[in-house]
């Protein structure tokens, strides 16, 4: 028999260890509950004066919910059941509800509804709310969470009276956290603005000059302001300048922020052109076919996306990268059915094709107008690509453009590679530029025209996953864009990934750039008028097909 | 002499074309007499319903004989035209709305009622002199005239031709479309015009005046024919088919193919322009949705039914086009697109000469 | 327009006659123009890396019948694409006469001013009747508003047969000229060149295709207009090209590579190296 020695059991006994620890804690919190609670009740009889040393006494148990407790009385939405005189929190005090729903104080948990006039609400009077408000600001101020504490501040900041200014001061000598103490300066230099002393105003406004947030500019801006008599509010002279000054470099700021932003936006706008144009200038370019029915592909794809989603109602946020091959198979299926019966027929004639593909989309739009009738269906963003990047209150982007701009980026690298690299897409390419002898080195060139056909049309599907993001998903969806996808193929130079892309994306910046002047409108009519006279000078595009072959068409 | 062996093929396509025109003065003549003079209760009265329905036809008849001169004749595909037949079409309107003056629902002797209802206080300067019907007229020829003007220098001069230059015509619509659909713009946004009153003080809505409207609209469809005919059968009009054949051999004989495209356009913009000013008053309404690029692609379908580059094949295909859209959609609302869907493939495919192909042999001298 | 000397019949033309023709389209009186009639100096012309002219200076005397032979991509057709304003070169320049800057002019403006071209592939308009293709051709006003309304003239009207005449196809002017032969194609193409009445007239392997009969037509053809006429004939077919010419000038990958008569061109061994072979 084996002697078990001590070192053995040592993990057993830290594990008893432990739990002979937790019950007492267990028991605490048994216990701590209870004795919220008990304080929690003690509202129900108070006066004003004793709500407010009850709140304190709430604070002071440290227990999680007591902020949730006083918000809510703060708000109005405190109550106490008349029946069992139980103290309930009520999600919305909404006068139309016909029912309130029940929380519990302490463990903020649901406990039923009940009608309103079966709940007496906890009145509050203004001293007492001020108080509660300093009060929750305080805890919060020194809440371990750093976001907690930043969001106080702001909040603090919105309506700066003495109390909260004091204890803000005391805050800012012990504040560790830099974006904290950050927002805590800003509004201390707000509240030193009203300082009687020109030179601490002056002091506060030079602080104040490189926030951007709308608060501080607004009350820069009111330091510059006239009175009824004519004369400035402000009457310091320096602080005047500085005033100025302050806001001169915000503004400058601001510009800056909004040039990113307005380029960021050009950037996805672009993007998403670019991505609806590709198909079309590899079709173009290798055939060339003029496909009419191309905004109907793109439509095919956004409602395959809608397909998808109702297929797996659960999984939303996979649903979009499931969409992707899905659609790029469904409509690169229906775009090889096209070209082997009707495109097949038309070769060398490009009017003629622009004819039937345009017949081609007429069905197209009138089949979904059918099975899916005339509205426009909803599409879910999935999670991952919603929200907002926050850089600064005067910049922030959305993920789901930085999601499609990356996107494009990463189809126009598999497209490169393909072309490229592959021989399908080498045989692509000399198809594209001299047919006959393609054919004579024993390319099969139907084959490779069904082919292209084909990736043209999957990736407009692709474009169309993209796009439901984006947009309303509707049969109209392809009319939208096809005028657009043919502006960036013939700017960007036709069969030329590289021009789609630029032309693509310039034309998307250009857009977004004539926006603020000249509204979306006429934006477009613009960019429409420049392209015309754009191919004056350039009739084949940014970046045209070059050599003898393509000189002699 | 050999001039008869010549003259022959000549004969037919005269044979052709009095065919056409004498059709048409029978037209003319015969509906409004089955309209006015025959009385309701007899099997053989027209209703004015039908009188303004064949209007219309004749007028599209004119806009795809406009398209067939370019597309057919000269090879250049535009997507415009139903943009410069909308545009004659507002130029007439704009007169209408004037003559409506206090009989309007606001009751403004001087603005019409969109203006009044945007609480706008005075006519935009662009609606100076639509008052006067010879001024209205002009406009009619000369905007659609000017802007095929400006763009087609633009574009043949850079020798823009074939699709791209299709592109740019239908991007040319959009950019159209856009602009009036605004509400600001001043030509009542997206309700367009309507509720017109009279015209040169006719009222719009008699018999009489429809029966007129459709006479003046067949006499303006024989006389543009027969100015088609007569360009396309002049020296000008083989040289205008050569550059449809071979647009660099045509240049080098010394020809200066843009300046012949330029003015061929700006001809077939005129006569749509004109197509859309008898247009409106016969359907009492414009708004722009005819601009939509749609529009001008099923123009071209009516001209590739019929028949391109034979001037008459384009009219009767318009004309028959037009009308099975009309029987469709009353009868199977659901079937028309898919139709016309399947008579863009089935016609581009299978009927690339277009019905006046099929009793024309290919070695016939066009 | 100066009559045809008389036709010899069939192959037998002997070296003779084409001697005589040759010299009495020297001795005819040159075109009113002084100097040379046409220059090029110092011609490039590059497709992506490929350069299709290398710095190609060539000139043309008036009332001459220059010859151009050379290999495959010496830059034959894209030198005549640079006199007729096709393309443009990225250096040098091209003058007609001592006041017409080519460089500076479009193709019509250059078809205008005196300068007639004939493609390699025919191109006629082959739905036109032949006819109708002559008559396009004519030297007249070629603005819309002429044409219009204009009426072929008695005058114009006997042009059209002689030329007719000239080029044999006077039984088939209300023939579509599509339904030609190749090489009755060819001399429809001469004949619209007849019609245009250049100064200088190029010729691009006219006789590509032909019958010898048919080629044999086509030199007397070309030598009766040489002198009144200047020419320049690009073509492949040796034994034509020494019945016709009495300058010859070999291009070869965009440069000239020899120049003289055809015995000295022929013997130079730096052609034959490129192009004759041995």
């Amino acid at each position: 028999m084996r002697v078990v020695t001590y070192g053995e059991w040592q993990p057993l006994w830290l594990l008893l260890a432990v739990c002979f620890l937790l019950l007492p804690v267990a028991a605490n919190a048994q216990t701590a509950d209870d004795d919220f609670r008990a304080v929690v009740a003690e509202f129900g009889d108070a006066n004003f004066r004793e709500k407010e040393s009850v709140a304190e006494r709430l604070l002071e148990t440290g227990h999680a919910s007591a902020r949730a407790v006083l918000t809510a009385l703060l708000e109005d939405r405190f109550f106490f059941r008349q029946q069992d005189q139980q103290p309930f929190i009520v999600e919305s005090s909404d006068e139309n509800l016909s029912s309130f729903a029940l929380i519990d104080p302490a463990s903020l948990e649901a406990a039923g509804t009940s009608e309103p006039d079966q709940l007496d609400r906890v009145i509050t009077n203004n001293r007492l709310r001020r108080f509660l408000r300093i009060t929750i600001a305080r805890f919060a101020l020194s809440s371990p969470d750093a976001d907690v504490r930043v969001d106080a501040v702001k909040q603090m900041l919105r309506s700066l009276d003495a109390a909260s200014i004091e204890l803000l001061r005391e805050r800012a000598i012990e504040e560790t956290n830099s974006s904290v103490s950050y927002e805590i300066d800003t509004a201390l230099a707000l509240a030193a603005l009203d300082e009687d002393e020109g030179s601490a105003r002056v002091a506060a406004i030079n602080t104040l000059a490189d926030r951007l947030s709308p608060e501080v500019y607004n009350r820069l801006s009111l330091l510059l302001e006239r009175d009824e008599d004519g004369n400035f509010i402000e009457g310091n002279e320096d602080a005047r300048l500085a005033a100025t000054e302050a806001i001169r470099r915000i503004d400058a700021a601001r510009n800056v922020y909004s040039i990113i932003e307005t380029a960021f936006f050009g950037l996805s706008l672009g993007s998403v052109l670019a991505l609806a144009a590709i198909g079309l200038t590899i079709t173009f370019g290798v055939s060339g076919v003029i496909n009419l029915a191309h905004g109907e592909l793109l439509m095919l794809g956004a409602y395959t996306t809608y397909v998808v989603q109702l297929a797996m109602p659960n999984h939303i946020d996979v649903s979009i990268l499931v969409a992707i091959p899905a659609a790029f198979l469904v409509t690169g299926a229906v775009g090889v059915l096209i070209e082997r019966s009707i495109i097949r027929f038309l070769y060398g004639r490009p009017l003629e094709t622009l004819l039937a593909t345009f017949g081609v989309s007429l069905l197209l739009q009138q089949f979904v107008r059918s099975v899916f009738t005339a509205n426009n269906r909803p599409v879910v963003t999935p999670s991952w690509m919603s929200g907002t990047l926050q850089f600064n209150e005067a910049f922030s982007l959305t993920y789901n453009r930085m999601s499609i701009v990356l996107f494009t980026l990463i189809v126009f690298a598999i497209l490169l590679l393909v072309l490229k690299r592959t021989r399908v897409g080498l045989e692509m390419r000399a198809v594209s530029q001299n047919r006959l002898m393609a054919r004579a080195l024993g390319v099969r060139s139907e084959w490779v025209d069904a082919m292209t056909f084909g990736l043209g049309a999957g990736i407009a599907g692709v474009a169309g996953v993209a796009l439901s993001q984006l947009t309303n998903v509707g049969p109209n969806l392809g009319q939208a864009y096809i005028v657009d996808s043919f502006l960036v193929v013939v700017f960007g130079g036709v069969g030329n990934i590289w021009g789609t892309l630029i032309g693509g994306m310039s034309l998307g910046i250009v857009n977004k750039v004539l926006e603020p002047f000249a509204g979306a409108v006429l934006g477009k009519i613009f960019v429409l008028v420049a392209v015309i006279l754009f191919i004056q000078r350039r009739p084949r595009g940014l970046f045209p097909q070059t050599g003898r072959a393509a000189e002699s068409s | 002499m050999k001039i008869g062996r010549q003259a022959l093929p000549l004969l037919f396509k005269d044979r052709a074309s009095c065919g056409f025109l004498a059709l048409l003065t029978g037209v003319a003549l015969v509906v409004p007499i089955l309209n006015v003079a025959v009385p309701e209760s007899s099997p053989l009265h027209l209703s004015s319903y039908v009188v303004g329905l064949i209007g219309k036809y004749l007028c599209y008849a004119i806009l795809a004989t406009a398209v067939d001169l370019i597309w057919g004749f000269c090879g250049i595909l535009s997507l415009c035209h139903a943009a410069f037949f909308a545009l004659g079409g507002y130029a007439i309107g704009m007169y209408l709305m004037r003559q409506i003056g206090t009989r309007g629902v606001y009751g403004h002797p001087v603005l019409p009622d969109f203006m009044v209802f945007l609480n706008w206080d005075a006519l935009p300067w662009f609606w100076y002199g639509f008052d006067r019907f010879w001024f209205a007229l002009a406009m009619v020829a000369l905007v659609p005239a000017a802007l095929a003007f400006v763009f087609g220098w633009l574009a043949f001069r850079s020798r823009v031709t074939g699709v791209y230059f299709s592109i740019m015509s239908q991007a040319l619509s959009y950019a159209l479309l856009l602009a009036f659909f605004r509400n600001d713009m001043g030509f009542g946004g997206n309700n367009g015009f309507t509720d017109f009153k009279d015209l040169l003080g006719f009222d719009l809505q008699s018999d009489g005046t429809r029966s007129a409207l459709l006479v003046v609209t067949a006499a303006t469809l024989a006389a543009s024919y027969g100015a088609c005919r007569m360009i396309v059968g002049s020296r000008a009009g083989r040289v205008i088919r050569s550059i449809r054949d071979a647009e660099s051999r045509t240049r080098f004989l010394g020809y200066s193919v843009e300046s012949y495209k330029l003015w061929l356009f700006v001809f077939s913009a005129v006569m749509a322009g004109v197509a859309g000013a008898l247009y409106v008053p016969q359907v009492g309404i414009i708004n722009p949705s005819e601009f939509e690029p749609i529009k001008s692609i099923e123009v071209v379908i009516w001209v590739a039914v019929g028949g391109r580059g034979t001037l008459f094949g384009a009219a009767a295909g318009a004309i028959l086009v037009n009308y099975l859209k009309t029987y469709l959609t009353a009868a199977f609302p659901e079937l028309w697109l898919y139709a016309l869907g399947a008579i863009f493939i089935g016609v581009t495919i299978f009927l690339p000469r277009g019905l006046a192909g099929l009793w024309r042999s290919p070695s016939q001298v066009e | 327009m100066t009559p045809l000397l008389p036709r010899t019949r069939g192959a037998q033309a002997t070296q003779t006659s084409w001697r005589e023709m040759r010299e009495a389209a020297a001795r005819r009186k040159p075109s009113v123009l002084l100097g040379k009639v046409l220059h090029l100096d110092k011609l490039t012309v590059s497709f992506d890396q490929f350069k299709a002219l290398d710095r190609l200076t060539l000139y043309v005397d008036p009332g001459e019948l220059l010859c151009i032979i050379g290999p495959n991509g010496a830059g034959k057709t894209t030198m005549m694409d640079v006199i007729t304003g096709r393309t443009r070169p990225d250096e040098g320049s091209a003058w007609f006469g001592k006041t017409v800057n080519l460089l500076a002019l479009t193709e019509a403006e250059i078809a205008q001013a005196g300068i007639g071209r004939k493609f390699q592939k025919p191109t006629v308009f082959e739905f036109l009747s032949v006819f109708e293709n002559l008559e396009l051709a004519l030297a007249d006003n070629k603005s819309i508003w002429h044409t219009m309304v204009a009426r072929l003239t008695p005058i114009q009207r006997e042009r059209i047969d002689e030329v007719l005449q000239i080029i044999s196809l006077g039984a088939k002017r209300t023939a579509r000229a599509g339904a030609l032969s190749h090489g009755q194609k060819q001399w429809l193409e001469i004949g619209m060149l007849l019609m245009q009445e250049p100064a200088l007239l190029l010729v691009d392997e006219p006789v590509a295709g032909m019958t010898p009969q048919e080629t044999e037509r086509t030199g007397e053809l070309l030598l009766s207009l040489a002198g009144k006429h200047s020419l320049i004939v690009v073509e492949h077919d040796m034994d034509f090209v020494r019945s016709i010419a009495k300058r010859v000038t070999v291009l070869c990958e965009g440069r000239v590579l020899a120049e003289g008569d055809m015995d000295s061109v022929q013997n130079d061994p730096r052609v034959i190296e490129v192009y004759l072979g041995a």
